[in-house]
């Protein structure tokens, strides 16, 4: 019931998308209406025509060509209507698969971070892509087969009372036949198919598992029992597969053989109505008609059946798409929200409390305040919950309760816009954009000239290996090409924000993947650009922590202390076992 | 072609009776407007109602005939289809595990995966189809031709006119739009793209404030799309009414040439019905076939991609020696350089160095200074593009490659485990390993407690890509597996990075007073890891810039150094 009102409540919004279209669906119902009536007069013509051939020196010839040249004109009018008919339907339904897929983004680019941190990126990927894919084939093959395919059967049927309705009867008894013995066979394979996909699925996994990681295989010599194990999941995916490819195709020479069936009928039926052993008597050339008929009648039944199946497919996959165009959005900044320009540096933390879900508290009663250009660094065990407090600067996350301020302004009176810009960010997740070397230093400022982009790279360290790429600053780098190491992304992270430094700093494990000489080099670059700008650094050097104003030591989601390294020496507290367990280990090598 | 015609060779009987039986159904159908013929001209007329009864019979028995050939038909192409497929699979399979480093590198494990699974299924539909419709199209539209020929030649004419017509414009619109469809999909990929980078990069995305710009480009390649998609539509919206057309007025010529016949006693009406039925018929065959050909050339493109695989032949060809000298260095590079294919300039150069039996060598240095390159070319896994390598006195290339790498436990950077009990992944190493010798392997790997853990002990069931384990059990697990192995040589390849300190110590610790007393490499970034090696390779850019111990090497070696002052500058303080 509560599925019903789900999938009904996604017919209204697919209508209100066709909607849009309305002028054009109606010429294409109006179309699809003439073009089947026209279809099927076509049979009754030539019918007519045949009935003028009755044998030699009895053929009414004149008439008859008056009738084909009927034929050759109507059909090239069907053919006419038929293409336009066609390409207003696929202009709907792209139109409206355009439509949806732009919505799906819009909202993309105004959802929560939350969802999108717990949601997979493929299966949100997937919704936009192939749900929407799905949602224009069941469209296309709705508006394409499901009206004539109705208009069809109507029609037939109609031209086929009037011609003769003892035949009709037999067509309308025997088609019926078909469409059961075709999903009698559908459903008996659908087990077939399922462990033929089962079978298909451990194959895969094994090739996944083997294949990718052929090194190591190969390391171990183990290729014999590799194969050993692919065999064997080889061998029952044959059998599977047999048999479900095997009773699947059975399918259509059954329903042919129905077909045949119901052909013979008409053919008996209609030879004895011709000869007027039921009444009324029709002609041969009607005869002939209700042969091609018959060949007929069943298709749009097979068709409309697959059309509902695709429909109620795509009906699935539009409402998992609407599902994301529903989701709530960030809360929109106010309207009367502060355009935070330049800010000095100074940010406020009071009594904030967060947790990511509310039955496990994470960050609790957290006071903290920075003055300008003050070096924070946010230490303790991986998973400790540094990204956490990164979150809350950035406004990715809302506070629960308390607040967080910058210069003296809530974060959240501040457009989300301009306090981000504020902020340089360089995260261990190094994140590069489809486009060149170039396009990706100057993210946050696409005017920059190519000098201000090599001072950059140069400054991240970053020029000398950018230079050596094929095309230099205009080597295209995609996220899947890869061809850089994860050190040369960061420094291209790294330079991204040498390009044009914002008030405050955020450095999260920057220079994780970079080996510890060119970090060093790095360093003091970053050292020249914190100078004056409050800067956060969740760091597991030493060095960069022992020089930070305060440090937070977090760990499990709190913050456990807080203050300088001598400070936190002296309290002889979690940091200082924290730093003594890694000073020793160093001084017993 | 060949190389993939080979995995035929047992189904040659399907591959005959398949679209033997196959015909024969054809054969039958073309009979039944004959019969309808006969029903008109003689049962009709002659007011013959047990002759139109039999004539009806005769079409069921037909249409039952047709049935049993296809029944058979399908059988042996499903069976054929799919025997000739897994066949493939398994030579694929065993092709692909005999490859080298190189050719692993050149293809992409990524590529190789696509051969086996979407490439392969295409390459199974298609001989499926080809099987059970490619006989069977071709024998309909010429049958049917030639069926027209018999019944009356004048009038038949017009096939021969409307049959090459009809195929132009079906084949010609399929494939003209084929590059069509793949542009199309092009802008599809590039707009997944674009949906998949905003939400990896979200973050930095709303940092800078791209949010409007990005939809912006989206909008862009979306209405892109659709422009694709609609002309795409266009052109193969022509197909379905131009072969109507067509179809329509060759029956019109048709009637209209048998009429005259008609008019001149050669023919008879049931005749001229016989000959509309015909073109009816071929319509839809030709539509079939043309969608045939379209999966013909994709599984013919797959086919050739699969073929392209195993056409790669192995670079590298294994010696014969199954043993070394006795009274030699285990290792040794005489100025041996790496080069990867494809690569313009040398990874590794003149490198020279030795290591005794027990002796541990430590390999330092930046990343993309070819530290693992060097550990590589001991087992062999890649070959040295000048100089030499050699283990127990003789060079690699001239060992059996398996007696080689059975010599060496190598713990590779990226710790993978298969799916399987934990017993079964560490038998990788010794297929023969006692449950004892496994656990005194996890003890000095360090993975007891991770063991004690799991209720289940060495029964536990590792998830497919060690899902269920953290990144430093599976490390330890990794290096357990080639502890197993009791080698000669034990390679570290930056093994112990999701270790602690204090664990990695322990660790170095145990495998330094293991008892089969292994030569040890151990490459690392971290000084703490090797300073206490015997020997300290340490490699900068491809080249060795310093060799000695740690205390040496201090003093002589800038790079060391710098690497050393780096990560323990301020402690020493």
């Amino acid at each position: 019931m509560k599925k019903n009102s789900i999938q009904f409540s996604s017919v209204k919004r697919i209508l209100r998308y066709i909607k849009r279209y309305s002028f054009l669906l109606v010429i294409s119902i109006l179309l699809s209406l003439v073009t089947v009536g026209l279809t099927l007069y076509i049979p009754i013509v030539i019918g007519d025509a045949i009935d003028l051939i009755v044998g030699k020196e009895q053929v009414a010839l004149d008439k008859i060509l008056t009738l084909l040249l009927n034929v050759g004109i109507i059909s090239v009018i069907i053919a006419l209507l038929q293409w336009i008919m066609n390409t207003i339907n696929n202009k709907i339904t792209f139109s409206i698969t355009r439509d949806v897929r732009n919505e799906a983004f819009d909202k993309l680019e105004k959802l929560p971070l939350k969802y999108i941190d717990s949601h997979a990126y493929g299966e949100i990927v997937s919704r936009m892509i192939s749900d929407v894919d799905q949602l224009a084939e069941g469209l296309l093959m709705g508006f394409t087969q499901f009206f004539t395919g109705v208009s069809t059967i109507v029609g037939t049927l109609v031209f086929m009372l009037t011609l003769s309705p003892v035949i009709t009867v037999v067509v309308v008894a025997l088609t019926p036949l078909s469409l059961i013995v075709a999903s009698f066979i559908s459903k008996r394979t659908y087990s077939l198919f399922k462990v033929q996909s089962e079978a298909r699925a451990k194959q895969t996994a094994i090739i996944g598992e083997n294949l990718g990681n052929l090194k190591v295989v190969k390391a171990f010599s183990h290729e014999d029992e590799s194969l050993e194990e692919f065999d064997k999941s080889n061998e029952q995916l044959k059998k599977a597969s047999v048999k479900a490819i095997f009773f699947s195709s059975l399918v259509n020479p059954t329903t042919r053989f129905v077909n045949a069936l119901v052909y013979a009928g008409v053919a008996l039926v209609g030879a004895m109505v011709v000869m007027g052993n039921f009444g009324t008597a029709i002609s041969i050339g009607a005869l002939s008609c209700f042969l091609s008929y018959a060949n007929q009648y069943a298709k749009p039944f097979n068709e409309i059946s697959g059309v509902v199946t695709e429909l109620q497919n795509s009906l699935a996959c539009a409402t998992r798409v609407f599902q994301l165009i529903d989701e709530e959005t960030e809360l929109p900044d106010d309207e009367n929200a502060l355009v935070l320009t330049n800010a000095q540096g100074e940010v406020t933390l009071s009594n904030v409390e967060f947790s990511y879900t509310p039955e496990k508290e994470l960050i609790k009663n957290l006071n903290l305040a920075v003055e300008k250009g003050q070096r924070i660094a946010i230490v303790g065990p991986t998973g400790c919950g540094k990204t956490t407090l990164i979150n809350l600067l950035m406004r990715f996350y809302d506070v629960n309760s308390g607040a967080i301020s910058v210069d003296g302004e809530d974060i959240r009176n501040i457009t989300r816009h301009s306090l981000r810009k504020n902020y340089g960010m360089v995260l261990q997740d190094t994140w590069l954009m489809g486009g060149t070397v170039k396009e990706n230093i100057a993210l946050g400022k696409p005017d920059a000239t190519d000098e201000e982009i090599i001072k950059a790279a140069k400054a991240a360290h970053a020029h000398s290996f950018i230079k050596r790429l094929p095309q230099g600053y205009d080597t295209v780098i995609s996220e899947e090409l890869g061809g850089l190491s994860q050190g040369q992304k960061q420094l291209l992270c790294i330079s991204r924000i040498m390009l044009s430094p914002p008030p405050m700093l955020i450095l999260d494990e920057a220079t994780s993947s970079i080996d510890t000489r060119t970090e060093l080099k790095i360093q003091n670059a970053f050292a020249l650009l914190m100078k004056g700008r409050t800067s956060f650094i969740v760091a597991h050097r030493l060095s960069t922590i022992k020089e930070a104003d305060i440090i937070l030591v977090m760990n499990n989601g709190n913050i456990v202390e807080q203050g300088n390294h001598q400070e936190l020496l002296l309290k002889r507290g979690f940091y200082y076992n924290l730093y003594n367990s890694q000073f020793e280990n160093n001084e017993e090598h | 072609m060949k190389k993939l015609l080979v995995h035929m060779k047992g189904y040659k009987k399907q591959c005959v009776l398949a679209p033997l039986f196959k015909m024969l159904e054809a054969c039958f159908e073309l009979f039944i407007p004959l019969v309808v013929a006969s029903i008109v001209d003689v049962g009709i007329k002659n007011n013959d109602t047990p002759y139109i009864v039999k004539c009806c019979l005769i079409m069921v028995a037909l249409g039952a005939i047709g049935l049993t050939c296809t029944l058979f038909a399908q059988y042996f192409s499903a069976y054929a289809a799919v025997g000739f497929v897994s066949s493939i699979k398994h030579g694929l399979f065993k092709h692909i595990s005999s490859l080298s480093y190189t050719e692993i590198d050149t293809l992409g494990t990524s590529t190789l995966i696509t051969r086996m699974t979407s490439d392969i299924n295409q390459v199974q539909s298609g001989v499926n189809l080809t099987l059970r419709l490619f006989m069977r199209s071709p024998v309909i539209v010429f049958g049917a031709m030639i069926m027209a020929f018999i019944v009356d030649v004048n009038a038949s004419l017009v096939f021969v006119v409307a049959i090459p017509l009809l195929a132009v414009v079906v084949f010609g619109i399929i494939l003209s739009t084929i590059p069509l469809y793949k542009k199309v999909q092009g802008k599809l990929d590039r707009v997944l793209n674009t949906s998949r980078e905003n939400l990896s990069g979200v973050r930095v995305i709303r940092a800078f404030g791209l949010e409007e710009s990005e939809k912006s480009k989206f909008h862009a390649q979306t209405e892109e799309l659709n422009k694709a998609q609609v002309f795409v539509g266009k052109i193969s919206a022509i197909m379905n009414p131009a072969t109507y057309a067509i179809v329509n007025i060759s029956i019109s010529i048709l009637i209209w040439r048998g009429a005259i016949q008609v008019n001149y006693g050669n023919l008879t009406q049931g005749q001229v019905i016989a000959l509309y039925n015909y073109m009816s018929q071929i319509l839809i065959e030709l539509i079939k076939l043309a969608n045939l050909i379209v999966t013909i050339t994709k599984a013919v493109a797959c086919a050739n991609r699969i073929e392209g695989v195993l056409e790669v032949q192995p670079s590298q060809k294994s010696g014969s020696l199954t043993s070394g000298e006795n009274n030699a260095y285990t290792v040794e590079f005489k100025k041996a350089s790496l080069r990867y294919k494809n690569s313009p300039e040398c990874t590794l150069e003149d490198i020279s160095f030795t290591a005794m039996p027990g002796e541990s060598i430590g390999i330092i240095g930046g990343t993309g200074s070819g530290k693992s390159s060097l550990i590589n070319m001991i087992g062999r896994f890649y070959d040295c593009y000048e100089g030499q390598v050699l283990v127990e006195g003789n060079d690699v290339c001239d060992y059996d490659l398996e007696y080689l790498r059975e010599q060496i436990g190598i713990v590779p950077q990226k710790a993978v485990l298969f799916k399987g009990t934990i017993r079964d992944n560490l038998k990788w190493g010794n297929k023969q390993a006692t449950d004892t010798e496994i656990l005194s392997a996890i003890d000095a790997a360090q993975a007891t407690d991770v063991l004690n853990s799991k209720s289940e002990g060495l029964d536990f069931v590792i998830e497919e890509g060690g899902k269920n384990l953290s990144g430093g059990q599976r490390q330890r697990f990794t290096i357990a597996r080639a502890l197993v192995k009791k080698p000669k040589i034990l390679i570290l390849d930056d093994s112990c990075s999701a270790l602690d300190y204090a664990t990695d110590a322990r660790l170095r610790h145990a495998i330094k007073n293991i008892d089969f007393n292994p030569t040890t490499f151990i490459v690392s970034q971290r000084t703490s890891s090797i300073m206490h090696c015997d020997k300290i390779i340490v490699l900068d850019d491809g080249k060795i810039v310093g060799m000695g111990k740690h205390e040496e090497l201090l003093k002589s070696c800038l790079v060391y150094s710098e690497i050393y002052e780096s990560q323990f500058k301020e402690e020493e303080r």
